[in-house]
């Protein structure tokens, strides 16, 4: 029999805590090549390519400055897809992903934005913890841990809707396309968006959000779904919302889908909106 | 439509404010206070039970930010704005005693731009994300009350040059309908 492969927790403490301090102060270059592009060729307003380009400086000066691109550093959001032949040691662990999440934002000098009760007291955590948590089992010897801080402007203008089998992809476009429209300048414009579609109401979030995840100009291996990406965004950019809603032509980089099977009576799709700080970060221990 | 970036200075008052209009690009010098969701719980509490508000309101500009921990070295860490709609139950009470301006970003309500004509007073956007570079316009930054909330108190900053454009102005003009209104296609 084969022999499982040993990953003490404290290698995840340490990887968290490394990609949440990288994802906060440094943009991915998908995303920011994608911005560089909107200012250059693409917006087609004075204001709109003065907001791009104020957004472009900012990123240029997190990086080098080490700073947070955002105060708003988020909720910590971290995928963790273990391989069925690891054994982990060591301690619990969420203990351990919480505790390099902990770490991160204490030594990054970053907003701690969590509060303990949602609905009563409302007091802030101190320490960015818990962090939201998603693990899953893969085949392999190997953790895949993915990072995202998700900030709040555009996480409170996410949407579900389950819809029925009698409407179809142009009313999924639609959705997301009013979802957009209704949120307007507050999710930071140029914004990135995850849909999740069937499945169950729970799983449709959970894909959704991992869209967020998937780098600018990826599309859907689908080719019906790929398409259905490419025509909502044009939908989207056509509402002239623009760079931080000010009006002009880019109001979305990306869109990414993600599908799974579903019942027969009814199709889950949610739209997870990320503002134009799409952070995220990815290790493999 | 847009005009040359004009310096002001805060406090403002009457004349300033009456000459700004929606989609002026405006560079913000002087002294401004911060408040987000909790401060301004606060201060409508203090306003229903007669109680003095940390800051004389009169003539000032409310920021809403929460900025990131200070690292040690800087003034304060990022600081861009967060989204003003959630102040929209409380800001016509700061307005109706003198509140003059405010920094943030996105949609107000029909309640807050109508307060707004009424009262007198520019809502100002700042870039959403641009936080860093925010960060070094601001010169002091002290804290006024409750910093029992961290991120949520109330500061007082010094600043200069703060890059801003005029939102709404006090004629009710609102850039978010006016400005992507030129850009819509339709299908």
């Amino acid at each position: 029999m084969r022999k499982a492969r040993e990953i003490d927790v404290s290698l995840v403490s340490e990887a968290v805590k490394g990609l949440f301090i990288k994802a906060n102060v440094s943009i991915g270059q998908d995303v920011y090549n994608a911005l560089v592009q909107a200012r250059d060729r693409i917006e087609g307003s004075p204001i709109g390519r003065s907001v791009l380009d104020q957004i472009i400086r900012n990123h240029d000066l997190a990086r080098t400055e080490q700073m947070p691109i955002c105060q708003d550093t988020g909720m910590a959001v971290v995928f963790a897809d273990i391989g069925q032949d690891v054994l982990l040691t060591g301690g619990d662990l969420s203990a351990a992903v919480n505790l390099g999440v902990e770490e991160a934002y204490r030594e990054g000098f970053f907003r701690k934005s969590v509060v303990e009760d949602p609905l009563f007291d409302r007091r802030n955590t101190g320490t960015n913890t818990p962090a939201v948590i998603h693990t899953r089992i893969i085949p392999g010897d190997r953790v895949k841990i993915s990072v995202t801080p998700k900030g709040f402007g555009s996480e409170n203008k996410s949407a579900l809707r389950v819809f029925t089998p009698a409407q179809g992809p142009g009313e999924v476009r639609d959705f997301i396309r009013d979802t957009v429209a209704a949120a307007g300048p507050d999710p930071c414009p140029p914004v990135l968006i995850g849909v999740g579609i069937g499945g169950t109401v729970e799983s449709a979030a959970i894909m959704a959000k991992r869209a967020t995840l998937y780098p600018v100009g990826r599309r859907n291996p689908e080719r019906r779904y790929a398409a259905l990406e490419m025509e909502t965004l044009e939908a989207v950019n056509a509402l002239g919302i623009g760079p931080a809603g000010l009006g002009g032509t880019v109001t979305c980089l990306d869109i990414h889908m993600d599908f799974a099977p579903g019942h027969i009576a009814g199709t889950p799709v949610v739209v997870n909106i990320c503002c134009h700080a799409a952070r995220h970060a990815e290790v493999s221990i | 439509m847009m005009r040359y970036a004009s310096r002001i200075v805060a406090p403002l008052n009457d004349e300033m404010v009456l000459s700004l209009r929606s989609g002026d690009k405006v560079l913000i010098s002087g002294v401004i206070f911060t408040g987000r969701d909790a401060a301004h719980r606060r201060m409508a509490e203090n306003i229903a039970e007669n109680r003095p508000l940390p800051f004389d309101v009169r003539g000032q500009i409310i920021y809403y930010v929460g900025p990131s921990p200070t690292p040690p070295g800087r003034v304060c860490g990022s600081a861009g704005p967060t989204t003003s709609g959630r102040m929209d139950p409380y800001t016509p009470l700061l307005l109706d005693l003198g509140l003059k301006g405010m920094i943030g970003k996105g949609k107000r309500s029909p309640d807050v731009i109508e307060s707004m004509k009424k009262n007198r007073a520019l809502y100002f956007g700042a870039v959403g994300g641009a936080a860093v570079l925010i960060s070094k316009c601001i010169n002091r930054m002290e804290t006024v009350a409750w910093p029992e909330l961290g991120p949520e108190a109330v500061f007082r900053m010094r600043v200069e040059d703060l890059p801003v454009v005029v939102l709404v102005d006090s004629f009710g003009n609102d850039l978010y309908s006016d400005g992507p209104a030129g850009f819509r296609r339709s299908e």
